[in-house]
């Protein structure tokens, strides 16, 4: 009778766990661990002085208006990314899903954007869009519209939107058309018999379906606006005009990087890891219930 | 069995490497830098030359991306205890570095210690004191310096009837209007690097401070005061002309300069390194022009100051290699060597030598466009106003005031609230800076 497949032994396990384990603990826990460290410190950026100052940093940080306007700035940028993005997306793959001439060539082109690194995206968008250089801001100009995201804030945070929100539809999309592909046919064969016409059947039949998709795509999209997304702006706007789209992955950046205060930047990232993972933690708390596997 | 054929091995790799070794090991110097283009083939062309006159020593150049990457890819292999002999940083970056005891290693220094022929009086001061102690040891070597000139579209300015290049802001604000008349509706005048025109160059051209200790050579408690009336009813015209156009915002950095070469502003303040480019795009007449000032101030114009980059030497490397460093600096000291250089690529020449050859060679009347930036350096005797600046954090102080000049020109600030908080943000971050050097 104790003839199951079951591994005794108390090593093997734990082995195979090993290398797993070890990728994470090197590039997650360590720089993490790092970046927490950091944050106490005041150093210069050659490191050749380090003190430390306990939470001087980031009282500091918090004594900044400019931070919580980074914050404001944050919710704005992220919630328009996340919510165009997924919703266009699902709008192209609903479309793609349909019996279509060539839809092979339209779902390959679909998802190249993808391979676009951000800070390329961001160089794309500048010369579509500078107001004097770019080859769609000349028309904009000509027909009157005063297009100047140099200046102009709102201009300036609706290209770095674009331009975020066009590299992230090629990957929300793949998701969407393999979520789409796995609904089962006969489900909305079904919907179609009962009279349900094509909105109707989108809404109760394949929406509800496609929920752990959604649901997952939300948890990625969140995560890459609020952390992968310092390329595009530092290419487009470089936060600007007047910090209007200095979200808090770029100050981040910012500072650390061109201001060399590691120890600022390091309390930045610190606090920007608290929200993502407080983020994360709701989402997977209250929407995940909606969630119908 | 493994573990000696291994041992084995080892030694026989060390006796290899031992003896690869020649009596006379040739001594590598690394240079890290950030030219492209044209301005990268100068910076090989310069090593194989050094190296081909002679052998003891070998430089090898290496592009290491824009400026602030470089100088981050240098702070880092320090951190790491790789650091490169020569690092090539940018005029900001000059506080940072001077800062770092220890991690560099001062020219006049190092000069002295290779026995190395040295003059500091050799060299143009104007260039020279950006890089020196208030004591005027140099500190760092310049490589290629630029400053900042008004390019000039001829061709546009006669069409719309400007009689003659305007040399002040009155006169530049009403070709700018007849300009915006003619047909230039987008861009009666404009200019790049915002904070480095309308504030650093903007003030030192007017002998007007930025900040407290001769702008922050002469210590790290200097305190920015550039808000006084002079900067401000500048900052302001430039906000009431931005309504209508007769001036336009091009932004922050140098992306916008192609707006010169493309015709659409016809007046432009940006860096004399722009020839290179200008030369070679622009399909009309151009010219460039010291920068313009205003009649009512008092002795203005005073001199501008300088842009670009000097080299660093770290610090830790061993006397034998300084000596290669020294004897590199020399070579590149050279009068013709300068000449040479300054006639190819635009940039200034960095000793006296070299500008009175090209000028007694008469370079300059069939190419007056790259003498505008020396006669506006050695316009007059530098004062404290007008030597240089050095503050702390510079790279992100100069993201910060031009949010400010941003939010004035949007309109969301008068010009006397938007320098007021550029003056209040940097001195946090000047003091920020002070513990952190102390």
């Amino acid at each position: 009778m104790e003839k199951s497949v079951v591994f005794n032994g108390k090593l093997l396990p734990y082995l195979l766990l090993v290398p797993q384990l070890i990728i994470t603990l090197v590039f997650f826990y360590w720089p993490a661990s790092q970046a927490f460290w950091q944050s106490f410190l005041r150093e210069d950026a050659f490191g050749l002085r380090s003190e430390f100052i306990g939470l001087e940093n980031y009282q500091t940080l918090f004594a900044q208006p400019e931070y919580y306007k980074a914050m404001l700035t944050t919710l704005i940028f992220s919630t328009l990314v996340a919510v165009l993005s997924l919703a266009i997306a699902l709008l192209f793959a609903t479309q793609a899903d349909k019996k279509l001439k060539a839809a092979a060539f339209y779902k390959t082109f679909m998802i190249w954007p993808y391979a676009v690194a951000p800070a390329v995206a961001g160089v794309l968008w500048i010369f579509m869009f500078h107001p004097s250089l770019g080859t769609l801001a000349r028309p904009l100009r000509w027909m009157g519209f005063d297009w100047n995201p140099l200046l102009n804030g709102n201009h300036a945070m609706a290209l770095v939107v674009m331009a975020a929100v066009w590299k992230q539809i090629a990957y929300n999309f793949l998701f969407f058309l393999a979520g789409l592909q796995s609904i089962p046919k006969s489900v909305l064969e079904a919907g179609a018999i009962d009279g349900a016409g094509p909105m109707r059947r989108f809404w109760t039949i394949v929406f509800p379906l496609l929920s752990p998709t959604t649901f997952f795509l939300l948890v990625v999209n969140i995560v890459y606006v609020f952390f992968d997304t310092f390329g595009i702006i530092d290419a487009v706007t470089e936060g600007g005009p007047a910090g209007a789209t200095t979200t808090m992955v770029y100050k981040v950046y910012a500072d650390g990087r061109l201001g060399g205060d590691l120890g600022s930047s390091a309390a930045q990232s610190v606090v920007l890891m608290a929200i993502v993972i407080a983020l994360t933690a709701i989402q997977f708390r209250y929407v995940e219930r909606k969630v119908q596997y | 069995m493994a573990l000696r054929q291994f041992g084995a091995a080892a030694a026989v790799a060390v006796t290899l490497a031992l003896g690869a070794t020649p009596a006379h090991a040739v001594i590598e110097i690394r240079w890290w830098h950030a030219m492209t283009g044209g301005n990268n083939d100068v910076v090989n062309k310069l090593a194989a030359d050094f190296n081909a006159s002679q052998t003891e020593y070998k430089v090898m150049p290496s592009y290491k991306g824009s400026y602030p990457d470089t100088m981050n890819a240098g702070i880092a292999a320090f951190r790491a205890g790789n650091a490169p002999h020569i690092i090539q940083v940018f005029e900001v970056g000059t506080a940072t570095m001077m800062s770092a005891t220890g991690a560099i290693k001062p020219v006049y220094q190092l000069m002295k210690d290779a026995n190395e022929p040295f003059d500091p009086k050799a060299y143009l001061p104007a260039i020279t004191g950006y890089y020196s102690t208030s004591k005027g040891d140099m500190l760092s070597f310049p490589f290629n310096s630029s400053s900042m000139v008004m390019w000039i579209n001829k061709d546009e300015l006669k069409k719309a009837g400007v009689a003659g290049i305007p040399k002040t802001w009155p006169e530049v604000f009403d070709a700018a209007r007849k300009l915006k008349a003619a047909g230039h509706a987008t861009c009666g005048f404009s200019n790049a690097w915002t904070t480095w025109a309308n504030i650093e160059q903007f003030s030192a051209w007017h002998n007007v401070p930025i900040g407290t200790k001769a702008n922050g050579l002469d210590g790290f408690d200097t305190v920015l005061n550039f808000n006084g009336p002079l900067q401000v009813r500048h900052l302001q015209n430039l906000v009431d002309m931005e309504k209508d156009k007769t001036y336009d915002y091009s932004g922050r950095g140098n992306a916008s300069e192609a707006r010169f070469a493309s015709g659409e502003c016809a007046i432009f303040l940006t860096s004399s390194g722009y020839y290179g480019t200008v030369k070679g795009t622009a399909k009309f007449d151009f010219t460039s022009a010291p920068m313009p000032y205003y009649p009512d101030a008092p002795g203005a114009p005073q001199n501008s100051i300088i842009g670009g980059a000097s080299l660093w030497v770290m610090g830790g490397k061993k006397p034998e290699e300084y000596k290669g460093v020294a004897k590199f600096f020399t070579f590149l000291s050279d009068t013709n060597r300068q000449v040479y250089l300054h006639e190819e690529s635009g940039y200034l020449p960095i000793t006296k030598a070299a500008y009175e050859k090209t000028k007694a060679d008469g370079f300059y009347q069939k190419n007056p466009v790259l003498e505008t930036p020396l006669k506006e350096l050695t316009n007059k005797e530098p004062t404290e106003n007008s030597r240089g600046l050095r503050f702390g954090n510079m790279v992100q102080m100069r993201d910060i005031w031009a949010e400010e000049i941003e939010a004035a020109l949007a309109g969301q600030k008068t010009a006397q609230a938007a320098l007021d908080a550029a003056v209040a943000r940097g001195n946090t971050m000047l003091r920020a800076f002070e513990k952190t050097a102390k």
